[in-house]
């Protein structure tokens, strides 16, 4: 698909007198796995939530999945994904009933979900825990799941908020694997993370420090633009300059 | 339709696995209906009465004795002076002083009146109006009484108006008959209100709503989807409160069955339609706890179910009029007591079916998908 993903000039959220995110503009692939990166309180969820329908932008344009972020917000919801960073799943409810609930309301058929639901389950070897309530699972467990059912009604770009916060390297391996394969699938994958490990794992990046974008490019081009022999260098090199205090 | 189908799965599987909310949502309200309707009693007993004598005549004997056996008054000393008697009062023995003047007998043959003095103890001013109330009209009973035997003679001077009255659709005065209908409204009132303020915040506090709000789910089926399944918790609380007051306290509506849920069913609406307003305005569930407790305290205090909407100023009945609580106590009462028919009730339902529209539209309109 030729069609961008993402396309997004100029967006601007401002409260009150802070700007959070600050003219930034960027484009993404459709397929692509774009690493959104900056330090805490830069407004990488701010940006997200633009991106997805759940804030109006003050200023700019953006389009996600061809749909106008001012606009057509109902249209983008359709054809996205999203995990956020607070967990998402009704953890009064079963594995297997969360599946349908969040499946169903995308749209997907009684049959549809239960070929989905059956794949996702032997894909993150969940079989014995379908029963069981998601508030019982452990966290990486429960992060994997929450991923895969962002992603049951096959949306074009699923945004993730650092999906792997708190997990272990074992699990955020997996998880990863899960990003890839859906990648493969043609899923853009557009994902906040502060572990640096996981941004060489993009195609690109982009880093925010106090609301602008300073830098972006793939890792290796960024790696030689900074001169720095790993990813933690070049974070550093721009997250120095940051004026702004973490929250 | 589908959409909603899943969210009613959800909200209900939800509700019943929560052990904690359960018992709050089906055994205390019962249990509260069990106890509330025999504390809640304003039938004034017991009223304590000094009575000071300073007669000591066989007419104080006979009055004395008159109150004593009319079984409200519970006479506590006779004194021979007022101030004793006062510090009785003072150290919240007697209510109420009775003093009966020297010659009080012989003025009152004599002269033909006399004059008897009571004094109350305004501080529980229910016990002390009601108590002088009663005194007042024993004594009057007492007087006419003396009257005729005295003026046996004169018939023309006998020209005294008698009163008689009956209490129509509940001839005993039985307090009971009047608030168990009202509690059972104050209930459902407290369950349903607190359970839905407390809903739609309580997925903003986890997190659960920012996934809601990125998926196709529309506005209204989230809101119906929390107003479908408290509608029902309503509806079964209400039905399990008439029960019990037919059961325990032999309550049963003489009117029309079908338009008492008629209107519980517009009523149900309006007020979870206010619980979710508050919910979607609070931020926490702590906000929207405070926030419910005081609106529905203000329902509870000026619904008319305690304190009747006629007796209060101007101005509190117009906020009396404007909670949705007072138009279903009022037609409670109607129908459970009196049998009012759909055409005595339709003001009050028009009311109603405003207040739903009203409140359920603004909580949509002021629940934001996107902010």
């Amino acid at each position: 698909m030729n069609e961008r993903a993402i396309v997004c000039k100029g967006l601007t959220k401002r409260f009150g007198d802070f700007i959070a995110v600050n003219n930034i503009s960027f484009d993404v692939d459709q397929g692509e796995i774009f690493g959104f990166l900056g330090a805490n309180g830069a407004g990488k969820t701010t940006a997200m939530r633009m991106l997805c329908g759940l804030s109006y932008p003050t200023s700019g344009e953006a389009a996600v999945a061809g749909y106008n972020v001012f606009k057509q917000q109902e249209a983008i919801k359709r054809n996205i994904g999203y995990m956020s960073q607070k967990f998402s799943l009704y953890e009064s409810l079963t594995v297997k009933e969360n599946i349908r609930f969040y499946g169903g309301v995308y749209g997907l058929s009684d049959r549809q979900l239960k070929e989905k639901g059956d794949e996702l389950i032997t894909q993150l070897g969940m079989e014995n825990e379908v029963k069981k309530m998601v508030g019982s699972l452990p966290l990486g467990w429960k992060q994997k799941l929450a991923f895969s059912v962002a992603i049951i009604h096959q949306p074009r770009i699923v945004f993730l908020d650092e999906p792997t916060g708190g997990v272990d390297p074992v699990t955020r391996r997996q998880f990863w694997d899960l990003i890839y394969a859906a990648a493969e699938k043609g899923i853009t994958i557009f994902v906040t993370t502060h572990y640096m490990d996981e941004a060489e794992y993009c195609n690109r990046i982009s880093i925010m420090v106090d609301g602008r974008i300073d830098a972006l490019d793939t890792p290796a081009n960024l790696k030689q633009q900074f001169r720095a022999t790993s990813m933690d260098e070049v974070f550093y090199a721009l997250a120095r300059s940051a004026k702004r205090s973490a929250d | 339709m589908r959409t909603l189908r899943l969210l009613l799965e959800k909200e209900f599987r939800q509700i019943f696995r929560d052990k904690g909310l359960l018992p709050v949502i089906f055994i205390l309200p019962l249990i509260q209906l069990l106890i509330m309707p025999l504390a809640a009693n304003f039938d004034v007993k017991n009223i304590n009465l000094a009575v000071v004598d300073r007669d000591h005549s066989t007419y104080t004997q006979q009055l004395v004795s008159k109150i004593a056996s009319s079984g409200y008054f519970h006479i506590t000393g006779y004194h021979n002076d007022y101030t004793p008697a006062l510090r009785q009062i003072e150290r919240e023995k007697a209510d109420i002083i009775m003093e009966v003047p020297a010659h009080f007998e012989q003025d009152l043959v004599k002269e033909n009146k006399a004059f008897i003095y009571l004094a109350a103890d305004a501080i529980n001013g229910t016990k002390a109006g009601l108590g002088s109330a009663y005194l007042t009209s024993i004594l009057a009973d007492y007087n006419n009484e003396v009257r005729l035997k005295w003026l046996p003679a004169q018939p023309a001077a006998a020209g005294t108006v008698d009163l008689r009255f009956s209490n129509w659709f509940n001839p005993y005065m039985n307090y009971r008959l009047f608030m168990v209908p009202g509690i059972l409204v104050l209930l459902v009132t407290m369950v349903c209100g607190f359970i839905a303020a407390l809903n739609i915040v309580k997925e903003k506090e986890i997190g659960t709503i920012e996934q809601i709000n990125v998926t196709p789910v529309k506005k209204w089926q989230f809101i119906m989807g929390k107003m479908i399944p408290f509608w029902v918790i309503g509806m079964v609380d209400f039905t399990l409160g008439l029960l019990l007051a037919r059961l325990v306290y032999g309550i049963i509506p003489v009117g029309n069955l079908a338009l008492l849920y008629m209107f519980l069913a517009v009523y149900l609406v309006a007020l979870l339609g206010f619980g979710l307003l508050i919910s979607t305005y609070s931020d926490n569930q702590l906000q929207a706890m405070f926030v419910a407790f005081f609106f529905i305290m203000i329902f509870m205090l000026m619904s008319g179910l305690f304190v009747s909407v006629d007796n209060m100023p101007g101005w509190a009945k117009v906020i009396a009029m404007l909670t949705p609580v007072t138009h279903f106590v009022e037609v409670v009462r109607m129908i459970v007591l009196k049998g009012s028919k759909f055409s005595d009730i339709q003001f009050q339902l028009l009311v109603e079916v405003m207040f739903a529209v009203v409140l359920n539209g603004w909580a949509i309109l002021n629940y934001r998908k996107t902010s």
